[in-house]
């Protein structure tokens, strides 16, 4: 197709040519760089709704389970709680328990019910003073610790504090090995 | 006049779709005479995993996805809406029904060494449908959102954290947020009928083109390894020449059994009706007793089994290597004989697997190791063994019941079965060994020193020590 015989207007086609090709590959280069940052700007709010939870540090909250005097000395009671970060949808999801044990005055022990092994919910027997679980019967003492089955740990504690005669804990998180060390 | 209507519009149709053009050839593709019965397994996955979308789109028509409804709601399909309670029955024994087709047809594939050249990417596609139909299961457990389905979540919140350096921000981003709430729900929702169907429906459109792109694999014969050079040209030249159509020569069997497979799905359902609700889904009730489904029974086992040693192993590291094991298979022997009399190894690692997930299955049904939380207090003494003791004998069986022993001790074949029955402990160890048992523990008992007084433990002892064989006397220390 090309006319050999007249070198001008082959050159000339040719910067022609060369000038599209270099049109053409602007435009994809430029495509790609302008798809590039839409996808960002759209992958970037995506993201961050995705992973939200697990990069937001929700803090800690103190919370109120009622006057000391309700909690008899040498004994553990279980106590109940809505977490503080409770949404209306969740239903009746967002109650927890705990079994709160009154060593002396003024003087508590707040375990989680999970049990260290997998999270299943432990039962306290007053008789034998053993927690025990449900699942693969991990069982601790009295006062938390490990008494056997596959647990590699006590129970998880919430700290505590009393105040005005009340016994607040600090929760706002499942409990697990990450988050409360030995 | 009528025939040759049909017959004109018939041919409009084809000639504005090409859809005959398009399908006919996939379906009168030839394969394998040989391929006959033991090739129904995967149709009838897929034909589960089709009633799945189908029943799934209906229930998601009605199913409220929210922590504060999900229970009520699932109430509320099995009473007062029509079909209901059947619709949740077959979408709950389907998946069940699924997996167990899934697992024989890769049974059937290994067994058989369809994996191997050239067909190691199908496998590959099917390793990733077996495992996002496992996390179908899971997801769908979810759904149910009751008690099971709480602390089923907190297991996996559990192992997720053991995850070394990000295992909290894993599980706040399994759980979506710091607890199990509202959001976790929705979450697994969308995973459920969003994301693992999505990718479900496309990767089993790819393995059936790859299946239509390397041909049915021809029943193994010993004595005819696959050769990588010369194992295509074969292969297409054998079904060429003794090949039957896949329609429907082959498809046939598949329409029977699948077919059979479906009518005794629906008796199933209709028999055994909806899977759960169980308890309502509130964590303070902890008179609970949490059980995954079926398919994850093996692991429930398998856990109670791993002491704290080798945790992050056996939570992290052993399914990370059985995943990448099952990846790898089709690159080991990715040639030779196929047929399971030249591979006993491999049908030997068959045996051994499908027996230990089957006793693993069994023992988390049962769960041996779980105590007995009301033994203490619903069990009887049987009488044989009061009769003729001492008071003080007598008040050690009360401390015996008291103490919580029964939780885990069985007598006369009641109570639990994590510590050994005490029917003949008196002749197995004696007051002195009993004593140090008691108080001390060991051998994953707890110790009782500081929860008896000493008087409790003396009378509970020498209850123990009087319950032995007839013929056997009391362990004495040091006989």
């Amino acid at each position: 197709m090309i006319n050999k015989s007249n070198p001008s207007d082959e050159q000339a086609r040719c910067r022609g040519c060369e000038c599209e090709g270099a049109r053409r590959d602007f435009m994809l280069k430029a495509g790609i760089g302008i798809m590039g940052v839409g996808a960002i700007a759209a992958g970037l709010p995506i993201l961050g709704f995705v992973i939200g939870p697990a990069a937001s540090a929700e803090g800690l909250v103190w919370i109120d389970l009622g006057p000391t005097d309700q909690f008899p000395q040498g004994q553990t009671r279980f106590g109940e709680f809505v977490d503080p970060h409770a949404a209306p949808t969740d239903g009746l999801t967002t109650r927890t328990g705990c079994w709160i044990r009154c060593i002396a005055l003024g003087s508590f022990q707040v375990f989680s019910v999970n049990c260290a092994h997998l999270g299943c919910p432990v039962r306290w027997f007053e008789q034998s003073k053993l927690f025990l679980c449900p699942c693969h019967g991990g069982a601790y003492y009295e006062d938390g610790s490990r008494a056997s089955g596959p647990p590699p740990r006590g129970l998880f504690e919430f700290p505590w504090r009393v105040d005005n005669g009340r016994l607040h804990i600090q929760v706002g998180i499942l409990p697990g090995l990450e988050d409360v060390k030995p | 006049m009528i025939i040759s209507l049909i017959r004109s519009v018939a041919a409009w149709c084809e000639d504005r779709t090409g859809l005959g053009a398009l399908i006919g050839p996939i379906l009168t593709h030839k394969v394998p005479k040989s391929a006959t019965w033991w090739y129904v397994f995967g149709s009838a996955t897929l034909m589960f995993f089709m009633l799945q979308v189908v029943t799934g789109i209906c229930l998601a028509t009605v199913y409220a996805p929210s922590a504060s409804e999900g229970w009520n709601n699932l109430h509320y399909i099995d009473s007062s809406v029509p079909y209901g309670w059947l619709l949740r029955a077959i979408h709950g024994w389907s998946s069940n029904a699924m997996i167990v087709m899934m697992v024989l047809h890769m049974g059937q594939v290994f067994i058989h060494a369809t994996y191997k050249f050239p067909r190691e990417l199908t496998w590959i596609v099917g390793v990733v449908l077996c495992l996002l139909t496992f996390g179908l299961a899971f997801t769908g457990q979810v759904m149910r959102w009751d008690q099971d389905a709480y602390w089923g979540l907190g297991i996996g919140a559990s192992i997720a954290e053991r995850i070394p350096l990000i295992g909290s921000q894993v599980r706040a981003l399994v759980l979506g947020g710091p607890i199990i709430s509202g959001e976790t729900l929705n979450r697994f929702f969308a995973l459920h009928v969003f994301v693992l169907p999505g990718l479900m429906i496309g990767l089993v459109g790819w393995h059936l083109m790859l299946v239509l792109r390397h041909g049915i694999s021809e029943m193994p014969r010993a004595g005819e390894p696959v050769v990588r050079s010369t194992y295509r040209a074969d292969f297409e030249k054998r079904v060429h020449a003794t090949g039957v159509p896949f329609w429907p020569d082959a498809a046939k069997r598949d329409l029977v059994f699948c077919g059979l497979a479906l009518i005794a799905l629906v008796v199933i359902a209709m028999w055994n009706g909806p899977i759960g609700p169980g308890g309502i889904p509130d964590p303070t009730i902890i008179d609970t007793n949490p059980r995954p489904d079926l398919p994850f029974l093996w692991i429930f086992g398998a856990v109670s089994l791993i002491p704290p040693s080798i945790e992050v192993f056996a939570f992290l590291i052993a399914p990370a290597l059985l995943i990448v094991g099952l990846f790898a298979i089709p690159f080991f022997g990715n040639q030779g004989e196929r047929a399971p009399s030249k591979r006993p190894i491999m049908i030997l690692g068959v045996v051994l697997a499908s027996t230990a997930v089957g006793v693993l299955t069994f023992q988390g049904a049962t769960s041996p190791w779980s105590p007995v939380m009301d033994g203490w207090s619903a069990l009887p003494t049987p009488t044989e063994y009061l009769a003729g003791r001492t008071p003080l004998e007598r008040s050690g069986a009360t401390v015996l019941q008291f103490a919580q022993c029964r939780n885990c001790h069985s007598l006369g074949g009641e109570g639990g079965l994590r510590g050994p029955p005490l029917d003949d402990v008196g002749g197995r160890l004696s007051y002195d060994q009993l004593i140090r048992q008691v108080q001390q523990g060991g051998g994953n008992m707890p110790a009782y020193g500081k929860n008896l007084s000493s008087a409790q433990t003396d009378a509970v002892v020498r209850f123990l020590s009087t319950l032995h064989p007839s013929n056997r006397p009391s362990a004495k220390t040091g006989g």
